[in-house]
């Protein structure tokens, strides 16, 4: 198939990826939205600041992360998988690239406070970590069923210093502690820097996240080169999509690129059962957390309950540029069941020695599916977007052992 | 013209309560807004509940939950306003998120709103930047479009929210959500007089506003108070909901 994209300028303006993105948000947002956008369309032209970006990103969260050659499960499935080892940043996930180029954002802004939403936990050990550098008190709102299958992780948080506070209402989940975030920016507008975590809410987030992770993507095809004697890109990238963020950050740089792209997304207890998180396969047009995408809705419109085992993956919403990649067909979504995905966890485990991420582990189940059009000899790059220790307790009990 | 414009053609300060349709039963929103206006009410707002109400504080977001429960959704509450329309004409405008009103459809919605005697609506998120076929759509059906303006919002951008809107906008009393306190007396007067100045149409202004005495002072810097929150608060502890919204509007106008 052609590739539809030659030259990516994407989102537009006012952040439209054509019918997706923009701002959907309450009027005293707009303010602080036009002045993010301006800073940052200034910064990134700042040789200083991405210098001073670079530097972080290498001294303290350890970039550039290894391209690891994956022998074992390549012997197993034919074909060469080489895995993009997020799980190696500080603080074990990708969240990390992100967040310190928004902390910095904040510093420039003269912010006194951060504030930030979630899931899984990553983006918020990753946000207090990076507060704790900068000195910035720090609040992470918290679902309280993330919190119960997630401690671990919310214990990392205070001990980083961050205040994390349960978030109760709704499904009491991502989604949930997104709107308190939300609310609680509304109120101390002036004062408080929102650090969002993936590429979702109003603009300029899509494009400020995706940029600070396109990292991912612009190392892989250094390091893919290096590895295969000038190769010139891999054949496959797949890369799991809740909000999307590793997705995108691996996507981006291969946008324009003759190379095939795979999202996969969580589908629960199945794609047939309402117990899914899978936005863009199942969901339908609609606006929540600020922009226009892909979403699971109602008929009337209101938003349903998502389900994934894995809290980064649990959420109803998906970023606008994979609802735009999507309608135009330059990416591929899938999905991988929670079963698919703890099985693929083992694996993993077992076969390469690396415990990856459940979120991870979704894409990773991509490759083992009889029906994936990958052929024997080609190479494929998992994006591994972080490391499964924080899901030990959940495969545990997943498995009925008592640890 | 609609009944909107008419009234906000009269001088004075309005009173304009709120609730959240189907709150806290399917049976009694249409005798509460019947109840409001006999009390003195000028307009109604009905509030379209939506599952993720991200302007709203808990007050409101549980009312929305509880209504959702009840089984309310658009459709419904276009129904309502049409009951309330054989035996009244006050002014209403829904106010609801972006979500429900997309899904069901733009054209559809003002339509349909126009159909059963809808006068204005709300959409708390949608500022102007993504506001274009909304407010096409709305005054093409003779609906007025209530933007909103907050107190965070330049001149410039006060200006050209207002002469969109054309009818009325909706200023944000405070930087919170609904049910938050409202601001001390000297903020409350340099924002307001600044979107005096600014807006060329009348504003009517709303969070926080709980009492006779702030719609008063609210009034005397606008042309109307939204009660909202406090609305929703009485009718979760009341017993008697009709009597408790008459008492209340009485109340808030400073009749005995």
């Amino acid at each position: 198939m052609e590739n539809p994209i030659k030259t990516y300028t994407l989102p537009d303006e006012k952040g439209h990826f054509e019918i997706f993105g923009g701002q959907y948000v309450p009027e005293t947002l707009i303010p602080a939205l036009s002045e993010l956008k301006e800073l940052y369309n200034t910064l990134k032209q700042d040789g200083a600041f991405t210098e001073e970006l670079s530097q972080i990103l290498k001294s303290y969260a350890g970039r550039p992360t290894p391209l690891t050659y994956a022998n074992r499960i390549s012997e197993e499935l034919g074909f060469h998988v080489y895995l993009k080892r997020e799980d190696l940043a500080h603080t074990g996930a990708h969240k990390i690239n992100n967040v310190l180029g928004q902390i910095l954002l904040a510093k420039r802004m003269g912010e006194k406070r951060i504030i930030a939403e979630t899931g899984a936990g990553q983006h918020g050990v990753a946000t207090a970590t990076a507060a704790a550098k900068f000195g910035f008190p720090c609040t992470i709102y918290m679902g309280t069923e993330d919190i119960e299958r997630q401690k671990l992780n919310v214990f990392r948080m205070e001990l980083l210093g961050a205040e994390v506070i349960p978030v109760s209402s709704g499904s009491c989940t991502l989604k949930d502690a997104i709107n308190e975030a939300i609310r609680d920016w509304i109120t101390n507008v002036e004062t408080t820097y929102y650090l969002i975590g993936s590429v979702v809410g109003p603009h300029p987030y899509p494009m400020i996240v995706r940029d600070f992770q396109s990292i991912i993507g612009k190392e892989t095809k250094i390091q893919f080169k290096d590895i295969t004697n000038g190769d010139q890109a891999p054949d496959t990238i797949v890369a799991c999509v809740g909000g999307g963020s590793n997705a995108i950050g691996i996507f981006h740089t291969f946008l324009s690129d003759n190379v095939r792209l795979v999202g996969v997304e969580a589908a629960g207890k199945g794609l047939k059962t309402d117990k899914h998180a899978a936005s863009i396969t199942k969901g339908s047009f609609g606006v929540l957390h600020g922009s226009a995408s892909f979403i699971l809705q109602s008929e009337d419109g209101q938003i349903t309950l998502p389900h994934s085992i894995s809290a980064g993956l649990d959420y109803p919403g998906v970023g606008p540029e994979h609802s735009y990649l999507k309608s135009i067909g330059r990416v591929e979504y899938a999905s991988a069941t929670d079963d698919e995905s703890i099985s693929a966890y083992i694996w993993l485990s077992e076969k390469e020695g690396i415990l990856p991420a459940l979120e991870s582990a979704h894409a990773l189940s991509f490759l083992r599916s009889p029906d994936n059009g990958i052929h024997s000899g080609e190479n494929v790059v998992i994006c591994l977007s972080g490391r499964g220790d924080k899901d030990v307790q959940t495969v545990a009990e997943f498995l009925g052992r008592d640890i | 013209m609609n009944r909107i414009q008419q009234l906000f053609k009269k001088p004075g300060g309005k009173l304009i309560p709120y609730v959240t349709a189907g709150y806290p039963s399917l049976n009694l929103t249409t005798k509460l807004v019947l109840a409001m206006e006999k009390g003195g009410a000028d307009m109604i707002e009905l509030g379209l509940p939506f599952s993720d109400p991200l302007a709203d504080g808990p007050v409101i977001q549980a009312s929305s939950q509880v209504a959702l429960k009840n089984g309310v959704n658009t459709q419904w509450v276009l129904e309502q306003v049409e009951i309330i329309r054989k035996s009244s004409q006050i002014p209403i405008t829904l106010m609801g998120y972006i979500n429900p009103i997309l899904k069901y459809g733009y054209n559809k919605f003002f339509f349909d709103c126009q159909q059963v005697g809808v006068d204005g609506i709300i959409a708390p998120d949608l500022p102007i930047e993504e506001a274009k076929d909304f407010v096409l759509l709305s005054k093409s059906n003779n609906i007025s479009p209530i933007l909103l303006v907050a107190p965070n919002t330049p001149n410039d951008r006060i200006r050209t929210i207002s002469q969109m809107a054309g009818d009325l906008v909706y200023c944000v009393a405070i930087l919170g959500v609904t049910g938050e306190k409202l601001s001390k007396e000297a903020t409350l007067v340099k924002y307001l007089s600044r979107v005096r100045e600014n807006s060329n149409t009348p504003f009517i202004v709303g969070f926080g506003i709980k009492t006779h005495q702030d719609v008063e002072r609210i009034n005397r810097l606008s042309d109307g108070a939204v009660v909202g929150t406090s609305f929703v608060e009485k009718l979760r502890d009341s017993n008697h909901p009709e009597k408790t919204v008459l008492k209340y509007v009485k109340e808030l106008k400073g009749v005995k």
